[in-house]
């Protein structure tokens, strides 16, 4: 099995602060059960002083991401807010003394644990930030933003590095070409062998003939999202992106991953030409 | 887990991994022995060195036919492990017919048969994926639907090994033979555990694993019925006919050999007793643990294997909890294999996201015994609560899950 350190061990089988904070008022929540894993950190904050006074964790998630949920209400309490504020995810892991390589997300939850919980706290609207990034991973909902902010603090260099510290293309791999775009970007040179996609002559000419087509396509698999309980509708379409908002059950996001693997798969038959799928509305994030 | 002295105090462990991989019998490791010290001869050798060991060699393939239930001894040929005949019965049979151009095999095939599959797929070979239902059963109309005379080959494992569910072999292997489709099975999970009769089967190639009942590692075996057209994939050598070049293992075959006798002899009185420890700890465990289900097919498995989803847990968490308390088991959730999403058998039943992280394995031998059940029973479910109640989608107070009281701006 995993060779987690000692103090991982310590932090997972004996975690400390794991409750929620009574009358916190700043929470930050990461995650999902779908993607396996999410934090709920809570703080009680002097409006005062800024000091955190208190923190709890509740954690559903592997060894590691209850240790790395545990060390970090340790080396937060005490701390103001501008303080926890230069905690990097390393920080998190040089607490434990250490994380294997594949587990190194489990810092980063916990960071962003805490960066949305200060969010709160601060009532900055987290949601809208959060929506300005494009959407990479589908299957776990890693925008470009998170990887970026991950990239640079972590100096990291490849695609397997990105997966294991944010586990953005850990699941279908359909997003690795985009995470090596953005990787690209954040190091300012081509990687290695980058993967080019042709550009294929579109078929439908007319944005109207376009759009019928896609609904055409949106109408195949909707009776397969019916029996599960859910739905989709078109939103939008530009160029070679169409958003579509997913309702219903299709909205967990290792479960609606997949669905938009399949809308994508469809709509790019019927127009063939190659298009991504992006959800839309704060519902596609949870 | 790493410290060995902590290994060495057996008596408290609880190893139900037995899926994964088996202890050594006894008998086996002292059948074997000779065969690494004075019998070294290379088989092929003439002189009496090579005499003695190929005669061993010989002992233990008539043991592997009694096992399987082979017509002839010839028709067993010994490989590297099952992944090795796995993949010897799927290039042979593409080699052999190379104008069929398809493939069927199941969507939860153990990575042997699944890699190799999307490999040849990606070769421009067209592979049927044959899904399965949320009980694990195949979907026996599309599997119908794909036989045709331009598939070469249909490979099915018998028993799952996250679930122990077992498909209908026998009957699909008469169906592959109408369309003159061969047919092999990976037996692995059930070598040992059910009976095999393959003589008259329709079957034409069946893969087994040694170290799955108590065999060493490195050492498996593939049954090819007489008459079957077959291409070698290791080639260089006269070794089990020129079906398979390279200096034998012989001491791993001479145990596996032996192995196999101890299964035959005892298969019957352990499987039954081994089944009634199995149905007590899963019995056990849904009594005592509120939401949890059982994943597979209940009624028609191996009797050694109990998979149990815990729902709002995560596996990898209960796993490292049961270690400490000496308890081995395994899980299809993610994190354990360094993947991030459940096993591909979870997703494939569509086992619901909120119970495929925290699946549980157990799988027992006949060197299992109650007390090890009683372990389990005495500490998972204070591990499950102890689990819950660090999780945002458990409501410590009502010991329920919350209800939709988790849903983050960052997801
Ligand atoms: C169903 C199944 N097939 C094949 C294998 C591979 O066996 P081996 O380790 O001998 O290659 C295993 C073992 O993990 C298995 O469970």
């Amino acid at each position: 099995m995993w060779n987690y350190s000692e103090k991982v061990k310590q932090h997972f089988f004996q975690p400390k602060n794991a409750k929620a904070v009574d009358h916190a008022n700043a929470i930050g929540d990461v995650g999902s059960i779908s993607c396996g894993d999410a934090l709920r950190l809570s703080l009680k904050v002097n409006p005062d002083s800024d000091v955190i006074e208190d923190a709890g964790f509740q954690t559903f998630g592997c060894g590691s991401a209850i240790a790395s949920s545990s060390a970090l209400t340790e080396m937060i309490i005490g701390q103001t807010i501008d303080q926890v504020m230069r905690i990097s995810n390393q920080d998190i892991v040089d607490f434990l003394d250490g994380l294997p390589p594949e587990k190194m997300h489990c810092s980063v939850m916990g960071m962003e644990a805490l960066h949305a919980a200060v969010a709160q706290y601060r009532g900055e609207e987290v949601a809208e930030e959060h929506e300005e990034g494009e959407l990479i991973c589908k299957c776990f909902a890693i925008d470009d933003a998170l990887i970026k902010r991950v990239v640079s603090q972590n100096n990291l260099e490849t695609l397997d590095e990105v997966i294991n510290y944010t586990k953005a293309g850990g699941a279908c791999a359909a997003c690795h070409e985009k995470i090596e775009w953005v990787l690209e970007e954040c190091l300012g040179t081509p990687l290695a062998d980058p993967i080019v996609t042709p550009a294929s002559p579109s078929k439908a000419n007319t944005i109207v003939g376009k759009i019928r087509l896609i609904e055409q396509a949106l109408e195949q698999v909707r009776p397969q999202l019916q029996a599960d309980g859910g739905d989709v509708q078109l939103s939008d379409v530009e160029d070679d992106m169409v958003f579509v908002s997913l309702t219903g059950a299709c909205n967990g996001c290792g479960l609606s991953g997949a669905t938009l693997a399949m809308i994508e798969q469809k709509i790019s038959a019927v127009l063939g030409e190659t298009i991504t799928v992006y959800p839309t509305g704060a519902a596609s994030l949870a | 887990m790493s410290n060995l002295t902590t290994l060495n105090k057996a008596t408290q462990l609880a190893y139900l991994d037995n899926n994964a991989t088996t202890q050594v019998d006894a008998k086996v490791l002292e059948q074997m022995l000779p065969y690494l010290s004075e019998f070294y001869g290379n088989p092929s050798s003439i002189h009496q060195f090579g005499e003695q060991v190929g005669k061993a060699i010989e002992h233990a393939r008539q043991q592997v036919q009694a096992l399987i239930g082979a017509s002839y001894s010839s028709e067993v040929i010994f490989t590297s492990c099952a992944t090795e005949a796995s993949a010897t019965a799927i290039m042979s049979a593409i080699e052999a017919f190379p104008n069929r151009k398809e493939i069927i095999t199941s969507v939860i095939e153990h990575p042997a048969t699944l890699e190799l599959c999307q490999n040849l797929e990606r070769k421009g070979y067209t592979v049927h994926w044959i899904k399965v239902d949320a009980r694990g059963r195949l979907d026996m109309e599309a599997y119908k639907q794909a036989l045709s005379s331009e598939v070469a080959v249909a490979s099915f494992m018998w028993a799952n090994n996250e679930t122990g569910s077992l498909f209908p072999i026998r009957g699909m292997a008469e169906l592959a033979k109408q369309h003159g489709i061969l047919f092999h099975t990976d037996a692995v999970q059930v070598a040992g555990k059910l009976p095999i009769q393959v003589a008259d089967s329709g079957i034409d190639l069946l893969s087994i694993s040694g170290h799955k009942f108590h065999a060493p590692k490195g050492v498996g075996a593939l049954y090819l019925r007489r008459g079957a057209k077959f291409r070698p994939l290791l080639r260089g050598g006269h070794q089990e006919r020129g079906r398979r070049a390279g200096t034998e293992n012989s001491s791993g075959i001479v145990g596996l050999g032996k192995a196999a006798e101890l299964a035959m002899q005892s298969i019957e009185q352990d499987s039954a007793r081994i089944k009634m420890m199995r149905d007590r700890l899963e019995m056990g465990l849904l009594a005592r643990i509120p939401h949890c289900f059982v994943t597979g097919d209940p009624r028609h498995r191996v009797p050694n294997t109990s998979n149990i989803a815990f729902e709002f847990v995560e596996g990898e968490s209960i796993l490292l909890m049961l270690d400490q308390h000496g308890i081995a088991a395994s899980s299809g959730s993610a994190c354990t294999s360094g993947s991030l999403e459940p096993s591909h058998v979870m997703r494939a039943m569509d086992i619901p996201y909120t119970a495929a992280h925290g699946a549980i394995r157990f799988s027992l031998s006949r060197f299992t015994s109650e007390e090890m059940i009683d372990q389990v029973l005495a500490v998972l479910p204070g591990i499950v609560e102890k689990l819950r109640m660090l999780s945002p989608y458990w409501d410590t107070v009502s010991n329920q899950p919350a209800e939709q009281s988790f849903s983050p701006v960052y997801a």
